[in-house]
């Protein structure tokens, strides 16, 4: 099981995936905008996603869960 | 007139509180929750809290900014730039709540903000356009289609875009098909309005404006010219006033082209005509700005004119302070470094506290300050912490005194791009003059790469 964790605080501008969605390693999961500037937070793992714990406009902080994915 | 309402934040609030205060103009403000203890809010004679720091809960309730300045007794509305000020949906219930609006007419706010229309207006007036399509594009096979006729690399925007938000830069059919939903999402989300428009890409080129000036009994000046094109993201870094390497005669065109631009819409007050001049000194319009720019000291320092104060003479229904182009001269050079809570090799935000500011010895640079030490920089706004004025009788004077300001300047609790600006402002590429608008893009590639070797 991984975390995919935020990079920076921020708020949630898109949820790129769904639970049970297969996802490749480099695959955007969630787009934040901070700054005026867009972050996309990446998986580091393939697998499931196989849970989401944010949505969009969500305020989130760096290092917060945003996803879980098992590979 | 004599009290003021600033819609707005930051720099740009404190740069607005400064004018006011030499003319006797009291101020209000407003501010968010994450914006409390910022320097404009103590340096206001009333500050008023709008809400939590997401602007859509703050900087963005027209009706609740509007009903301050009411029951505030404000006799007008300056809105700086970004947030609401090329609204015109707000300009225009700030008039009916009888209230002036610091900025153009509402229509022209309205005309200028379309960036599809605005093409058309400035095509009619003879002021040459970037090739592109005239309408918005409804779908990606017409999208697709009229990529083809332009002709790649093209850029797809966000006809309501801005601030380098709304726009990618296009390869071809893949890259399109790729970004079209994605640019039409972000244009609804960012602007409200998702439509899009393409443009051809040029190439090899400069991002130069003028800034300009209108009032109320159709007098229309230029304030020359600034140089844009050090950009990251398609956001400006750097701006330098007059530019290099331009020739005369396109430095002649540029102004009569934005003159032309600005007359085609009867213009009062400020504006900037943006323009792309590509390789062959071709000059383009781009957008226009209905608003002060951030860059706007550049032209300060050199005409030696408070913008700010021109703002608001003709808000006051009075002629432009100079009304004859001759007697508007440029001094010198001036360049504005925007100091940005950002990685300076990546180029990502870099929120968090300033637990150390010492800009050094200020004498004869102008800090426009947003932040002092001890401020919280956070996520919510843009990065700009403030900007760095050099003024000199020469380029290679302002460079110079640049790179001894700026590599004293201590900041800490957060990353800055001033170590970029110490790296950059000795390479040959800005040394020489001659940039284009992909110079620090190529430039700090390059140092990447010295770097991992």
């Amino acid at each position: 099981m991984t975390q995919v964790k935020s990079t920076m605080a921020g708020t949630v501008f898109t949820v790129n995936v769904a639970v049970g969605e297969e996802v490749a390693v480099g695959q955007v999961i969630v787009v934040l905008e901070s700054m005026k500037m867009e972050i996309p937070i990446e998986a580091e793992t393939a697998g499931k996603v196989t849970a989401i714990n944010v949505k969009v406009g969500d305020f989130v902080n760096e290092e917060d869960v945003l996803a879980t994915v098992e590979g | 007139m004599d009290k003021i309402l600033i819609a707005n934040r930051g720099e740009i609030a404190l740069r607005i509180i400064k004018t006011c205060k030499r003319l006797g103009i009291s101020v209000v403000v407003v501010y968010s929750e994450a914006d409390v203890d910022m320097p404009f809010v103590k340096e206001a004679d009333e500050a008023f809290l709008l809400g939590p720091a997401q602007v859509q809960q703050s900087y963005l309730k027209a009706d609740d900014i509007i009903e301050i300045a009411v029951r505030t007794g404000a006799d007008a509305i300056h809105p700086g730039y970004g947030l609401l000020s090329e609204n015109a949906a707000f300009a225009r219930k700030v008039q009916e709540a009888g209230i002036r609006f610091i900025g153009p007419d509402v229509d022209t706010i309205e005309k200028m903000g379309d960036k599809i229309g605005s093409r058309g207006t400035m095509k009619a007036a003879g002021v040459p356009v970037v090739p592109g399509t005239d309408e918005g594009i409804a779908s990606l096979e017409d999208a697709i289609q009229a990529a083809i006729e332009i002709g790649y690399p093209i850029m797809l925007k966000a006809s309501a875009g801005g601030g380098g938000i709304g726009m990618v830069r296009c390869e071809d059919e893949q890259a399109l098909s790729q970004h079209f939903q994605s640019i039409k999402t972000r244009a609804k989300t960012y602007f409200g309005d998702d439509v899009v428009f393409l443009e051809k890409f040029i190439a090899n080129a400069r991002h130069i404006e003028v800034q300009i000036f209108g009032d109320n009994f159709g007098n229309v000046v230029h304030m020359f010219e600034r140089n844009c094109s050090v950009q990251r993201r398609n956001q400006k870094v750097i701006e330098e006033s007059p530019s290099p390497h331009l020739t005369e005669d396109t430095r002649q065109r540029l102004y009569k082209a934005a003159v032309d631009a600005a007359k085609a819409v009867s213009y009062k007050n400020a504006g900037t005509v943006e323009f792309i001049v590509d390789e062959n000194n071709e000059v383009y319009f781009l957008e226009m700005n209905t608003r002060l720019q951030v860059e706007h000291p550049v032209t300060e320092e050199v005409t030696g004119f408070d913008l700010v104060e021109w703002q608001i003479e003709i808000v006051k229904g009075n002629k432009l302070p100079v009304i004859n182009q001759d007697d508007i001269k440029s001094k010198g050079h001036a360049i504005e470094f925007r100091i940005y809570a950002e990685d300076p090799i990546k180029f990502m935000p870099s929120p968090g506290t300033i637990k150390k500011l010492d800009w050094g010895d200020t004498t004869g640079i102008r800090v426009d300050h947003g932040y002092i030490e001890g401020g919280k920089v956070t996520p919510f706004y843009d990065p700009l912490i403030s900007k760095v004025i050099v003024h000199a009788q020469t380029r290679e004077e302002a460079i110079r005194k640049s790179v001894a300001f700026l590599s004293k300047v201590e900041i800490e609790g957060l990353k800055t791009n001033i170590p970029l600006f110490n790296k950059f402002l000795e390479s040959e590429e800005f040394i020489a003059g001659d940039y284009l608008t992909s110079v620090l893009t190529t430039w700090s590639a390059k140092q990447k790469e010295e770097m991992t070797k």
